[in-house]
């Protein structure tokens, strides 16, 4: 496989898919698991049983309830995303929302008693309360995010499904991959899929890079 | 209304009533010491007034402003709550350094920076650790860590300061450091002050007025001298002689 101007193409996709479905899970996924694991009210363990539920969704399952949805004679049919990238974003985001905001809820309940206490009684407001939390639990955040993007980026199930692998337009690494093999480049599919672990391991190897150097600040 | 007052609190754990108090007041500007053996409701009457605790019943006049604690929000009862400090025995220090820690109080109630910075400065000379402004809090000594608490918990001038134990696991030089701040900003700045400890030299040293907690009730309530000289009910008599109660 040579890095070809479509390669870079598929690739380029495929890490702008990740990345927004990404920042939009942490949008959502941060406060909600702040929230849910700061406070108390009733219908929660019903909340938390689904997220954990949702945090091991099947990714074909999704791509086929968004396809529904997005479908022409669908709910959202008149929006025309089908086959498109905002259509494989929202696919990604209903997989990855779940595991930041599950991720999030355990690192805040890890730190809540003490530093809640303590916050709460120097006179944060809620709000307050939260992003302090939010920072202390910072460790295991970053993880919940690191976490999210893995499953994002070697997604396949959905993105194939509601994208539809339409070269130039909707073809992203993963699906790529699908198509060399069946048209029996396996090395081909082989050298996308290295490229895939590469950006994940540069990925992922920032995230360790951030994490550790916090933890130099803490001992220091 | 100068006083704080505590109407009808009952807290129940499980149908056990953990605090029963009818009724409380405290002076502005006065000590208190807060005594009573493991168990019998001291921490949680703290916990209760700093509302980090919801009574299933009762109510709080806080100078001059009342409140229903059962029904009470976090967000309702934050002006209350920005009026009040808290030193636990074991304080949780922020990942961050210790100014920083010192200021968090102030920068929740978003005064400017040139306050804070003064502010900061101001409560840690008081607590004689100015040079370790720029240290990471989580590196302090025990000793160092509580004296930070108690800075962070007057940096914005509580009218009542709520303290826990806070010297219980301190050494002789560190107690008397904590004990020589907590009585200046009670003569300087008139701040209400209830503490619980055990060390009962300490409540008669410092508080103006002793409570005897047992068994989630206050038992007794007087003047310290009256309270270790002339106790009135036997359970404090013997607390005070050191015979064993329960």
């Amino acid at each position: 496989m040579m890095f070809t101007p479509d390669v870079w193409e598929v690739i380029w996709l495929s890490l702008q898919v990740t990345t927004t479905s990404v920042l939009i899970g942490i949008l959502i996924g941060i406060p909600a698991g702040a929230f849910l694991g700061l406070y108390s009210f009733s219908g929660k363990r019903l909340i938390v049983i689904l997220i954990y539920t949702c945090m091991g969704l099947p990714p074909v399952l999704v791509g086929v309830v968004v396809y529904l949805l997005l479908s022409r004679y669908g709910p959202l049919g008149s929006l025309d995303l089908l086959f498109s990238a905002e259509a494989m974003i929202i696919a990604q985001v209903i997989l990855v929302t779940p595991i930041i905001t599950g991720l999030t809820m355990a690192a805040v309940q890890a730190k809540e008693n003490a530093y809640w206490e303590t916050a709460k009684s120097l006179g944060a407001s809620p709000f307050q309360l939260m992003v302090t939390i939010i920072k202390e639990a910072r460790g295991g955040i970053w993880s919940g995010i690191a976490a999210a993007y893995g499953r994002a980026i070697s997604e396949v199930g959905a993105v194939m499904l509601v994208g539809g692998n339409i070269e130039h337009h909707t073809r992203v690494m993963t699906t790529a991959i699908i198509l060399e093999t069946r048209t029996g480049n396996f090395s081909g599919g082989l050298q996308m899929g290295f490229v895939l672990l590469s950006i994940s391991f540069l990925f992922n190897s920032f995230m360790m890079v951030g994490m550790l150097n916090q933890m130099k600040a803490r001992k220091r | 209304m100068n006083r704080l007052e505590l109407q009808n609190i009952a807290v129940t754990y499980d149908e056990r009533t953990i605090l029963d108090v009818d009724h409380i007041s405290f002076e502005r500007g006065k000590m208190y010491g807060i005594v009573g053996p493991s168990g019998a409701g001291k921490s949680t009457l703290l916990r209760v007034i700093n509302l980090l605790e919801k009574p299933r019943q009762g109510s709080m006049g806080f100078f001059g402003t009342q409140v229903e604690l059962s029904s009470l929000t976090h967000a309702s009862g934050l002006s209350i709550q920005r009026q009040m400090g808290y030193v636990a025995q074991k304080p949780s220090m922020f990942h961050a350094s210790v100014f920083d820690n010192v200021a968090l109080g102030l920068r929740y109630r978003k005064l400017d920076r040139s306050q804070i910075q003064a502010l900061v400065h101001e409560a840690l000379q008081y607590v004689e650790l100015s040079h370790l402004a720029n240290q990471r809090a989580n590196t302090l000594s025990g000793g160092e860590a509580q004296r930070i608490a108690l800075a962070r918990a007057l940096v914005y001038e509580p009218a009542l300061l709520l303290l826990d134990e806070p010297t219980a696991s301190l050494d002789p030089s560190n107690i008397k450091i904590f004990e020589r701040v907590i009585q200046m900003i009670n003569l300087k700045k008139k701040t209400t002050i209830l503490m619980i400890t055990h060390n009962l030299p300490q409540a008669r040293r410092l508080a103006d007025v002793c409570l005897f907690l047992f068994h989630g009730r206050i038992v007794e309530y007087s003047e310290t001298d009256t309270f270790f000289s002339r106790p009135a009910c036997h359970e404090l008599q013997d607390f005070v002689s050191g015979r064993m109660i329960c």
